[in-house]
């Protein structure tokens, strides 16, 4: 009972904020909507008894990706008004595909009800009692999946090459500050004393560096 | 297939992947230290690994690893050996181009094994999730080396165009790959075929998953109707990632699929066998008629590797261990002839400029005779004229599994569109021999000169000694898939 009222008020709040996501004008609401469906969405994981996966959803997404999305809305600076612009234009064809997806959803959702999702399938040998959500996953992660971890870490590591690679730039001439040079520098470098005969100034061709004497 | 009983074991099966982790990411630190002038040898070192992985997947042992997810056969050996020697052309032929453009980076061939990484886990793939990160490892490498010519606007362009239809893709595969869990229960080939079997014709919602699975692979090779990006991206991206994108990423994304349908489907060949014939067809007719109205030689080929990838795709609906045979020789043939082109490409300059259209190749004849020859036997041969390899390609490994799985229409619709597609082969090398030429061209760089000769060489006499010698192998692996 307690279980079917959470499922619910979770799943109407998931919902809700999904949409609030899309709905809302400012689009820092946007991401704290997302952040508001990742949290509801970690809840239903504990309903599932997936306590881990919960926690990671609230981890990861909420604590990473979604701060993340915070940054880049604030720095960017998009004029979603602006983007906004077609949407009268995409409408007709928007609402034909996303009527398809309905039609497929609910092709789908009929044929689980009726007939069951996974049927003719072995059974997963279910986890022993005692072990936790953490301990399973431990288990297979570094054992049966430990090429796809590696994988997946390689999918990361090309990322940051890419991303490196595409933006990295090393421009010739930039200044930048170099303490050991600053720190070495002597007085005879950086003083000049110039004698300037009166009325007659400094000659024009005097290197840059004794124009302006250090403080 | 013997299941590896330990992780050692395991890790043993997939040597191949393990030399190409290790020495990409060995390379990288050593470029990291080396800076910009260390691009020469982290690309020699990248040739070798690649050549080492190829040896390794060809005669390493053979065997099922990490919960049936990966799998070490013949099919996957025979596909490995080939991506891994198209991408290690592919790592000669760019490391001089970038050179000559300056912009030689260590990066490059990083990028390179990393995608042959990607493709050799997708050729091994046993189940959806290997698949996807499969597919997900080689593309985001690739959607780098279209970028790579980062301060050319036009390669900018071809990368962003590519990630982001890229990723839809990899959206829809995703979709798909859901849907089938969900309704068989798991992810392995195999547990799919078990599950497909026991839902006995009520497995709509399988395969509706497995349609979208269809679509997003079509998307990688680039089969019509899920063609748009191709002629977009080739056009913009430097030409030896092109040569790399034509060849080995397809051959890969070709496998994975016919291991998918003949290992994960295979109770249901009427079903999967309509959609692989209608993108199939579409593919040889997208591909013949568009690419009569190109002037640019980089979307002519375009449109030329996607028609090829119809007769790919025409193999594959065969269903039979022929299929996989011919679909493998066919590949083969038809990487070669490609990189083959795309070597003429970056061979033929006019003035520091690479001859894009089609008219700049006129007269090249009296200008470089070599280079005429060779750009007019790769041309014959990928428009399937006898005696050259891309007739026995088309004709006999593509179309033969076909006519004997009973599909004849299609076949016949195959050598029409051939028919029409030959026209514009035919027009480039009546181009080169027959209009007067502009100017004279520049003197042709060494590698891309020796790598077009090599292929023109292959496609017409070498061809008919290495087809035999690799058609037992070919065969075997058609065999690996438990097919008749």
């Amino acid at each position: 009972m307690v279980a079917s009222i959470a499922f619910y008020v979770l799943a109407a709040a998931t919902l809700l904020s999904g949409l609030a996501v899309v709905m809302s004008r400012n689009p820092v609401h946007s991401v704290l909507f997302l952040i508001a469906a990742f949290f509801s969405a970690a809840g239903l994981f504990v309903l599932l008894s997936a306590e881990f996966l919960a926690m990671l959803l609230v981890v990861v997404y909420v604590g990473a990706v979604a701060v993340l999305f915070l940054f880049v809305v604030m720095m960017l600076d998009v004029d979603f008004a602006q983007l906004r612009e077609g949407f009268a234009k995409y409408l007709p064809l928007g609402g034909v595909i996303a009527g398809l997806l309905a039609i497929e959803m609910i092709v789908v959702s009929a044929a689980v009800v009726t007939r069951g999702a996974a049927s003719g399938v072995r059974d997963v040998p279910a986890p022993a009692a005692d072990a936790t959500n953490a301990e399973v996953i431990g288990r297979v992660l570094y054992t049966d999946f430990a090429f796809l971890f590696q994988a997946a870490g390689m999918v990361l590591l090309v990322s940051m090459i890419g991303a490196i690679v595409l933006t990295l730039r090393h421009r010739p001439g930039v200044r930048r500050q170099n303490v050991h040079d600053q720190v070495n520098r002597t007085r005879a470098q950086g003083v000049s004393v110039i004698g300037a005969p009166t009325g007659v100034g400094i000659p024009d061709d005097l290197p840059q560096a004794a124009r302006t004497p250090a403080e | 297939m013997i299941p590896a009983s330990s992780l050692a074991e395991a890790l043993g099966l997939a040597a191949p992947e393990l030399i190409l982790a290790v020495s990409a990411m060995l390379i990288l630190v050593g470029g990291a230290f080396g800076g910009r002038g260390s691009s020469g040898v982290a690309s020699l070192s990248a040739v070798a690994a690649l050549i080492g992985a190829a040896v390794a997947a060809a005669w390493g042992d053979q065997g099922v690893a990490f919960r049936g997810g990966f799998i070490a056969d013949d099919m996957a050996a025979f596909a490995k050996a080939a991506i891994y020697a198209a991408s290690a052309v592919a790592v000669v032929l760019g490391e001089r181009w970038l050179g000559r453009a300056g912009n030689a980076q260590f990066e490059f061939p990083v990028l390179i094994l990393i995608a042959a990484l990607g493709m050799g886990m997708m050729a091994s793939a046993g189940d959806l999730i290997h698949l996807y990160v499969g597919v997900e490892l080689h593309s985001l490498a690739l959607y780098v080396l279209a970028a790579f010519q980062r301060d050319d606007a036009r390669s900018s362009e071809a990368g962003l165009k590519y990630f982001v239809l890229g990723a839809l893709s990899s959206g829809l595969l995703l979709y798909g790959a859901s849907l089938i869990y969900g309704f068989a229960g798991s992810v392995r080939f195999d547990d799919i075929a078990r599950a497909t079997a026991a839902l006995e014709g009520e497995g709509t919602g399988v395969l509706f998953g497995l349609v979208f699975v269809i679509c997003g692979l079509a998307f990688k090779v680039s089969a019509a109707p899920f063609h748009m990006w191709t002629p977009d991206v080739y056009e913009g991206a430097p030409l030896p990632m092109v040569a790399f994108f034509t060849t080995a990423p397809k051959m890969a994304a070709l496998v994975v699929l016919a291991r998918l349908l003949y290992e994960g489907f295979p109770e249901a060949v009427d079903q999967w066998r309509q959609v692989v014939l209608i993108v199939a067809l579409i593919s040889m007719a997208v591909g013949a008629f568009a690419g009569l109205a190109q002037r640019n030689l980089k979307r002519l080929l375009a449109y030329s590797s996607i028609s090829n990838m119809g007769y790919a795709l025409l193999a594959i609906s065969a269903g039979t261990a022929g299929g996989i045979e011919g679909l493998l020789i066919f590949m083969v043939l038809y990487m070669v002839d490609s990189l083959g082109l795309f070597a003429c490409l970056i061979a033929a300059n006019r003035a520091g400029r690479s001859m894009e259209n089609i008219g700049d190749f006129s007269g090249l004849s009296r200008v470089n005779m070599p280079l005429a020859v060779t750009v007019t036997v790769l041309a014959l041969s990928i428009a399937g004229i006898p005696p050259m390899a891309g007739f026995w390609a088309k004709y006999f490994f593509a179309f033969q599994p076909a006519i004997e799985a009973g599909l004849w229409g299609p076949a016949a619709f195959g050598l029409l569109t051939g028919v029409v597609a030959a026209f514009y082969y035919l027009r480039l090398v009546k181009t080169i021999w027959f209009d007067p030429a502009p100017g004279e061209a520049d003197v042709p760089p060494l590698d891309a000169k020796l790598i077009a000769y090599a292929s023109a060489i292959w496609a017409f006499p070498v061809f008919y000694v290495v087809v035999s010698l690799i058609e037992p192998y070919a065969a075997q692996a058609g065999r690996s898939l438990g097919l008749s």
